[in-house]
């Protein structure tokens, strides 16, 4: 495929065949490779086919080969002209990162380390088929769908605090509980409030070093040995369920001729149809922002049990990598309501946004970038510079390199926990098959995916962070 | 004959299931999509789902036929050890399958190396050749 050199680290697919857009992606020589490895770029000009994007379809330095768009694709739609599709949203809707300061140091927590984590690992359910501690009525859910984290809140879990520092203030008020099936309910009723599987991790980390000291001091982000709690997970069953039932829907209503591939369908965003899945979106992403407040929620409970107190511990951000979101951005020289679709790209917005909290004002939106178990993870500001580049959004992780099955023949769970613990990083899982699938050795380097966002100007390097204790579903 | 085999994928689950006839290589798909996240052969078959799938086309009655094994194990702990009787028959608005899937509920003893989180359309494949039918799908871990 025709790949055209802009720079050292920015590389263009030009307009061809049924393009209406270029695609763009930006990577160093290293994470090119990777991506032409696999179907990362041909998807990526797939998704430049789509009815009514504007701009470019942009891949972000973490990309990977998904299902109809790649995973670390943006793309924006014109909300008259343009289309709505789950597959460019994915189906783990709203599938993100949470980041909590403490006032605590590394050193504070050593002795206790070891229960705190089997604290948390009592109180925060997780693995394969596990379920939550509250088993809601429907009616509850429905409210949460409909309320998200503010719903959580509500309910006792955790303070109004913590919506100000949440994306949407942990609400979408364009979604519709009505539009979410009865399957999607019944596999979001026992889940709410675990963390689920596969990537997703709860881990307690100290920040190893702060490259911006003022966008670090914005955050709460003090000094080296701060404790930290980052949690990822997303919007377990009942997001895959929102998926996979708008995807049919379309399909049955607007057919697949011409699709190159069936995951790329797409509804008008104005057609009934295309209102609908994006109303229902909006609900399973407040089912995550309610999932992940609950379990914030237990981890501080946990702090204060095993601590005997969580003073300070309140939420830098929280952050959705898998989401269509309606936003303004500049298309040529004036502002535009556009539909941004965001699959395994975090939103990276700058100073000048108006949606991001108050006290981030001055320095632009936190980006959380988790790395690979037991490697560094990463605190960036967001930008100005983003919005020209890639509708704000930048990198959301590593990304893999190697397949599950090759990880599990080649690397023991065990013996990854021992290599961790002689790093001094505790490690406590369900699965040790599950550790072995995510070595860190299957994934890429998240050191140059964030080198790469901070010199594009994606995202400014802000902290770095390292795990100290790990938990995986 | 081989039911089915693992292939390489850097981030989800793909594989490629075999049969002698379209029926034998969807039945071999579900446990192929099951051994993702359990052993069937260790899990005890005390208990009957029966379960019956339209489709708009083949690919999408695979696509549900595989979703009604996650479906079925998140909301009724139902943890597939085999697939019994499956049937698929033409009609007018698609194909349409018919099957008994048995298994067991999840138990403490039952061990679980992965989630699967959905199905995905990506490299979905399903043809005969040599005398027998081979599907293929790509889940997403």
């Amino acid at each position: 495929m025709e790949l055209k050199r802009i720079d050292d680290e920015t590389w263009e697919i030009p307009r061809q065949g049924g393009m209406r857009v270029p695609a763009r992606l930006y990577a160093s020589h290293k994470l090119l490779k990777a991506v032409q490895g696999d179907q990362t770029l041909l998807q990526a000009r797939n998704v430049a086919c789509l009815p009514g994007i504007r701009r470019m379809s942009y891949v972000m330095p973490d990309a990977h080969q998904g299902y109809g768009f790649p995973i670390g694709g943006v793309a924006a739609f014109d909300l008259d002209e343009g289309v709505i599709s789950p597959g460019g949203v994915g189906y783990d809707i709203a599938c993100g990162v949470r980041l909590l300061r403490t006032d605590f140091t590394a050193a504070d927590i050593t002795a206790r380390r070891t229960e705190l984590l089997a604290e948390i690992f009592k109180d925060v359910p997780a693995g394969v088929g596990k379920s939550g501690v509250t088993r809601l009525s429907p009616g509850a859910l429905r409210e949460i769908l409909a309320k998200g984290a503010e719903g959580a809140v509500e309910n006792g879990f955790g303070t109004a605090g913590d919506l100000d520092r949440t994306e949407e203030q942990g609400r979408m008020r364009d979604a519709d509980p009505a539009g979410v099936s009865p399957r999607a309910l019944e596999r979001g009723i026992p889940q709410l409030g675990t963390l689920g599987a596969g990537n997703h991790f709860l881990e307690i980390q100290k920040i190893d070093r702060i490259l911006d000291p003022v966008a670090a001091r914005a955050f709460g982000l003090e000094g080296e040995g701060q404790v930290l709690v980052m949690i990822h997970c997303g919007s377990r069953g009942l997001g895959h369920q929102v998926a996979s039932d708008y995807i049919q829907a379309m399909e049955n209503e607007l057919g697949t001729d011409g699709l190159p591939d069936r995951e790329l369908v797409a509804a008008p965003f104005r057609s009934s149809l295309g209102q609908r899945y994006y109303r229902a979106m909006c609900a399973a992403v407040n089912y995550a922002f309610a999932n992940r407040q609950m379990i914030a929620h237990a981890v501080r409970e946990a702090f204060a049990k095993v601590l005997g107190g969580a003073a300070g511990m309140r939420l830098v951000y929280d952050v959705c990598h898998n989401v269509a979101k309606l936003e303004s951005h500049e298309i040529d020289g004036s502002p535009v309501r556009l539909c941004v679709h965001r699959k395994g790209a975090t939103r990276s917005f700058g100073p000048a946004r108006r949606e991001i909290p108050d006290a981030y004002r001055t320095v632009g939106q936190p980006v959380i970038i988790p790395g690979s178990m037991g490697t560094a993870s990463y605190i960036l500001a967001g930008t100005d510079t983003a919005e020209a580049l890639s509708f704000s959004s930048t990198a959301h992780g590593a990304g893999r390199v190697m397949s599950r099955h090759e990880a599990i023949r080649r690397f023991r769970g065990e013996r990854i926990r021992d290599d961790l613990a002689a790093r001094g990083i505790e490690l406590r899982a369900t699965s040790w098959k599950g550790v072995a699938e995510e070595a860190s050795e299957a994934y890429k380097d998240v050191d140059e995916v964030v080198r790469v966002s901070d010199a594009v100007g994606l995202g400014r390097l802000v902290a770095r962070v390292v795990p100290i204790g790990v938990m995986k579903g | 004959m081989e039911r089915y085999r693992i292939l390489p994928h850097a981030a989800d689950g793909k594989f490629r299931s075999f049969g002698r006839t379209l029926e034998e290589a969807f039945a071999n798909a579900a446990l192929a999509a099951a051994s993702f996240m359990w052993d069937w052969r260790k899990i005890d078959p005390a208990r009957s789902i029966a379960v019956e799938i339209a489709g708009r086309d083949l690919e999408q009655l695979l696509y549900r036929f595989l979703e009604e094994i996650i479906y079925v194990f998140e909301t009724r702990r139902f943890v597939l050890a085999a697939v019994e009787g499956l049937t698929i028959e033409p009609a007018a608005e698609g194909p349409r399958l018919r099957a008994v899937l048995r298994g067991g509920e999840i138990g403490p003893e039952t061990a679980f190396h992965g989630e699967v989180k959905a199905v995905t359309y990506n490299e979905m494949k399903i043809g005969e050749d040599c005398g027998g039918w081979t599907v293929q799908a790509v889940l997403d871990l």
